[in-house]
């Protein structure tokens, strides 16, 4: 097989040069001269042992949430924004892990969607959450964020020889009240993993949890266990997801969960009080609950490295 | 401050039961606080229109176990009514918190 060497062929492998990876590269010439001129200028310096992936992961922005929890999600959502692309270096993409809106409407998701292009970064990765389809089994959320997904709208892709995969678990729900993959998307599991070697990183993104952190208030997945299972053979399995609005992280057997905070306002933790109710914290202490979260891997190394940062 | 008496006004277009129907004893009101459906099972003669008013932070929708109804996400103070035509047994839940479950039952 020849190799295209043609002009766009030449700006890829510049690009690749300067962004020492992969293929989403592509994706930033679709990007524009922007994010193309934000990698260049961040490759300057030496930068021993660079991951071989490190991306962002924010979540549960609620937009359009008002209530004395948090007066202004809007603010802190940007201020999320604003701290990613503070990080330092661009994240080869971001992750929101779902709850994008408050309630599903055409306005909050054209809201949250233009505030989204604010991240530097070539590619934007997102998962619904309940309150993304409140009412519609996803199609809103899927209008405006669906493109590329299979399904009702699940996905994955490789990036740095890691191998990631987003599922969608708040569009039918357990008798328990948790979440719910259903048969369709754990064929679509079963059949994406098939052909991996088992030394290839796997990164999971839900919304819902998908282990057992609270079933009492719906934080679980039911069927989980049978997408996991599927991922057994993996030396390392990473599951990161949003819903529970707090950090939390558990290992079970070859796989570790990190539950992420929320740039909208808290929630109890698990089983304290009545129901998951919007925590108002006293005044000024808002920001301290939430955050963003930096994920890194190294070749080499079994498991990932993760930093949560509270919001500034 | 003066102090809060009764719920706040939902807005001028949520819909409410219409002023002519005066409720009959046992009521059509459902509210929903704590995430709990208040009281939790309404029993009401065919053709009664219920309403759902939201006092929780959160939203909530009021989504039928059968698909025979399903609210838009309700907002704090925001109302969600539906006429029962049919007798029967209605169990729904909030799809946001779908561990939320509530019964109407429709009698002829």
């Amino acid at each position: 097989m020849s190799t295209e060497q043609d002009s766009a062929g030449m700006s890829r492998r510049q690009l690749i040069r300067h962004g020492a990876w992969f293929g989403a590269a592509v994706v930033l010439t679709v990007a524009g001269g922007e994010v193309i001129s934000h990698v260049a200028g961040s490759s300057g310096a030496a930068q021993p042992a660079r991951p071989a992936l490190r991306f962002a992961q924010i979540s549960d922005s609620h937009i359009g949430f008002k209530g004395p929890a948090n007066t202004n999600v809007a603010d802190t959502f940007t201020h999320a924004i604003g701290q990613v692309n503070s990080l330092g270096y661009t994240p080869d993409f971001v992750i929101h892990t779902g709850d994008l809106t408050h309630l599903a409407t055409p306005d909050q998701f054209d809201q949250v969607k233009q505030m989204l292009t604010g991240l530097n970064t070539p590619h934007v990765f997102t998962v619904p959450g309940e309150h993304d389809s409140t009412d519609d089994a996803g199609q809103k959320y899927r209008q405006a964020f669906g493109a590329g997904t299979q399904g009702d709208g699940w996905y994955s892709f490789d990036v740095g020889g890691v191998h990631l995969i987003g599922l969608v678990n708040t569009l039918s729900f357990s008798t328990a009240g948790g979440g719910h993959l259903g048969n369709d998307q754990l064929d679509f599991v079963q059949k994406d993993v098939a052909g991996l070697s088992s030394d290839t990183p796997i990164i999971v993104f839900s919304h819902i949890p998908l282990f057992a952190m609270y079933p009492a208030w719906g934080w679980g997945t039911d069927d989980a266990a049978q997408a996991l299972s599927y991922l057994k053979r993996f030396s390392s399995v990473t599951c990161l997801n949003g819903h529970v609005h707090q950090l939390f992280t558990k290992t079970e057997g070859n796989v570790t969960f990190y539950s992420a905070t929320t740039t909208a306002y808290p929630l109890p933790a698990p089983g304290q009080g009545p129901a998951p109710k919007p925590v108002t914290l006293p005044a000024g202490k808002l920001h301290d609950a939430l955050g963003i979260r930096e994920v890194s891997y190294i070749k080499g190394q079994q498991a990932l490295a993760l930093k949560d940062q509270k919001l500034t | 401050m003066p102090a809060m008496s009764g719920m706040a006004s939902p807005p001028a277009s949520a819909s409410a039961t219409p002023a002519d129907s005066p409720a009959p004893q046992g009521g059509t009101a459902v509210s929903i606080s704590n995430f709990k459906f208040n009281p939790a099972t309404l029993t009401v003669p065919v053709g009664t229109t219920v309403t759902w008013t939201n006092k929780d932070e959160e939203p909530h929708t009021i989504a039928a176990k059968d698909g025979s109804f399903h609210s838009p996400g309700i907002d704090t103070n925001g109302t969600y009514s539906f006429t029962f035509a049919t007798p029967g047994s209605y169990d729904y839940i909030c799809s946001i918190h779908p561990f939320m479950n509530g019964t109407v039952v429709v009698t002829k």
